[in-house]
């Protein structure tokens, strides 16, 4: 009894949270241009995704930034994290807590922070590209530095010792006997630097170049027009990225033996 | 000769990035807040700010909508933390990753998605803008509480509870007495994740019925108007009330690293 309302409470809650991104899936494959009028089986909303130039550029644009943005972060955050690992205590409580500024402060201030200094008084072009990355690598790059650190803790340092004493230089000591054990929390804190990106609203609005859109940005817009088209072919980004989800998912469950990892 | 190349100089750049894009921000807009056009230094936006209606209105709303977002967040999300953590459901790990995995979906999508499902149950979601807003952030924001208080549930100890029991205490006592007080680390947290952004995230409501009077949203008018130091004191006034609940909060949560999206 008491483990058929546990299961029903589950369900009701998943239903909540999967319902409304459901039934656009299945919305995105007819013609309607609103929920609740079916009319016929149409992929006419992928034809317009793939093929509005538009569209195209926005969805590789967001893509592009996110991995760019990542791969910066995690060069920066890794090294960061180290080097604080093994700095006097007055360095690393410095790090530590500056480390946590962006990750309690509300995106929209860090956001608005960035573009009065980067913009407003030093007055760089959004143009460049270079407040938009620096806003996104600010954004991710505390939670590389926050997955690193307790690699670096649970790693045995007297490895790296020997391998100097056997005569490696310090780089590739580094490289080879550091870098391999700290590499899952390297590889966790790259994918949390990417979704974040791809998740992002505010520091992009406030840091981007007009002509330049995000998904996020895009689709925010995009809800305020009135081009049906557009917004229906968005129903179908929402499938394909649901989709592309779900069989992850799927993927990551079937693996056998796999260890599970949510810290 | 130095035999050791000292490790602690990688850090030196992440140290100097930190400086220039995370401290001196953060002082810039404190000094725009303090002046005026001019560059003369003035509490004029301070005050402009209490003494405005407007202003004063959108904070007590926001923090009146951020309040009944995270209760409901809680009431929902707790029981199914507890579930996924205690109830002896066969695969709960990979359930809980189905709880956690919608924070995968870009979140405008998701209002999207959310938005056409309301406009066909409601037919025109204007006319109930407080219930949807509850409605929009409670469905963004689910899966951050979710996971702290699983994280914090699953680590009780049962015999704690099974002491309690044998002692006489009966299956609400227990809960109240026992298992609630020992997950308030975890309903901290949670709370963290969600109180804030629910504050200050106004594109949501912005999607849903192009209304956005809430905190976050100031800052964006003041950004669209070029009123950099109204917007600065805005956000320098946001920051201190992020400071205050997490000073508030600090000494409860087990690890103050926990805010959002601590996935993976």
């Amino acid at each position: 009894m008491k483990r058929a309302g546990y299961i029903i409470w589950l369900i009701i809650v998943l239903l909540f949270l999967y319902m409304p991104i459901l039934m656009l899936t299945v919305y995105s494959f007819t013609d309607s241009e609103s929920m609740g009028v079916i009319r016929a089986f149409s992929i006419e909303n992928y034809k317009t995704l793939f093929t509005t130039p538009e569209l195209r550029n926005m969805i590789s644009g967001t893509f592009v930034l996110a991995v760019v943005s990542a791969v910066i972060s995690v060069i920066l955050g890794t090294s960061g994290a180290i080097g604080a690992f093994y700095s006097k205590k007055g360095a690393k409580t410095f790090i530590d807590s500056a480390n946590q500024i962006p990750v309690v402060n509300a995106d929209v201030v860090t956001g608005f922070s960035i573009c009065i200094l980067l913009i407003v008084v030093l007055n760089m072009k959004k143009e460049t590209f270079i407040p938009l990355i620096i806003g996104h690598v600010v954004l991710s790059v505390p939670f590389v530095y926050m997955s690193v650190i307790p690699r670096l803790k649970q790693m045995d340092d007297a490895l790296y010792e020997a391998a100097l004493d056997m005569g490696a230089k310090p780089s590739a000591a580094l490289r080879k006997v550091i870098i391999p054990q700290i590499a899952p929390g390297i590889f966790s804190g790259f994918v949390m630097a990417i979704t974040l990106s791809l998740d992002d609203y505010f520091i992009t609005t406030y840091t981007k170049p007009a002509t330049f859109d995000t998904i996020s940005t895009y689709v925010v817009n995009a809800t305020k027009g009135a081009q049906t088209q557009i917004k229906t072919a968005l129903w179908a980004l929402s499938a394909v990225i649901f989709i592309l989800i779900t069989l992850a998912f799927i993927f990551m469950n079937m693996e056998p033996g796999k260890e599970k990892k949510n810290v | 000769m130095k035999k050791y190349f000292s490790r602690r100089y990688l850090g030196i750049p992440y140290m100097v990035f930190l400086i220039l894009f995370v401290i001196v921000p953060v002082l810039v807009i404190l000094y725009y807040a303090l002046t005026n056009g001019e560059g003369q230094f003035t509490l004029s936006n301070l005050f402009g700010f209490f003494s405005s209606g407007y202003a004063i209105g959108t904070l007590v709303y926001s923090i009146f909508i951020a309040s009944v977002v995270t209760l409901v967040c809680l009431l929902l999300a707790y029981p199914a933390a507890y579930i996924l953590a205690k109830g002896r459901i066969r695969k709960s790990n990979v359930l809980l990753l189905l709880f956690i995995t919608p924070m995968w979906i870009n979140f405008t999508l998701r209002i999207t998605a959310l938005k056409e499902v309301l406009t066909a149950i409601e037919g025109n979601i204007s006319y109930y803008p407080f219930l949807n807003t509850i409605i929009g952030m409670t469905y963004d924001f689910l899966p951050f509480m979710i996971l702290p208080l699983y994280t914090t549930i699953s680590k009780l100890d049962d015999t704690l509870s099974e002491a309690a029991q044998d002692l006489g205490a009966g299956s609400a006592k227990v809960f109240l007495k026992v298992t609630l007080p020992l997950s308030v680390p975890g309903i901290i947290s949670g709370i963290m994740m969600v109180f804030l952004p629910a504050m200050t995230n106004y594109v949501i409501l912005d999607m849903l019925y192009n209304s956005t009077f809430i905190m976050g949203s100031l800052i964006g008018s003041y950004f669209a108007a070029y009123d950099w130091h109204n917007g600065s004191m805005i956000s320098i006034i946001l920051l201190f009330i992020i400071l205050l609940v997490n000073i508030v909060t600090g000494s409860f949560t087990d690890d103050g690293a926990g805010r959002r999206r601590a996935v993976l």
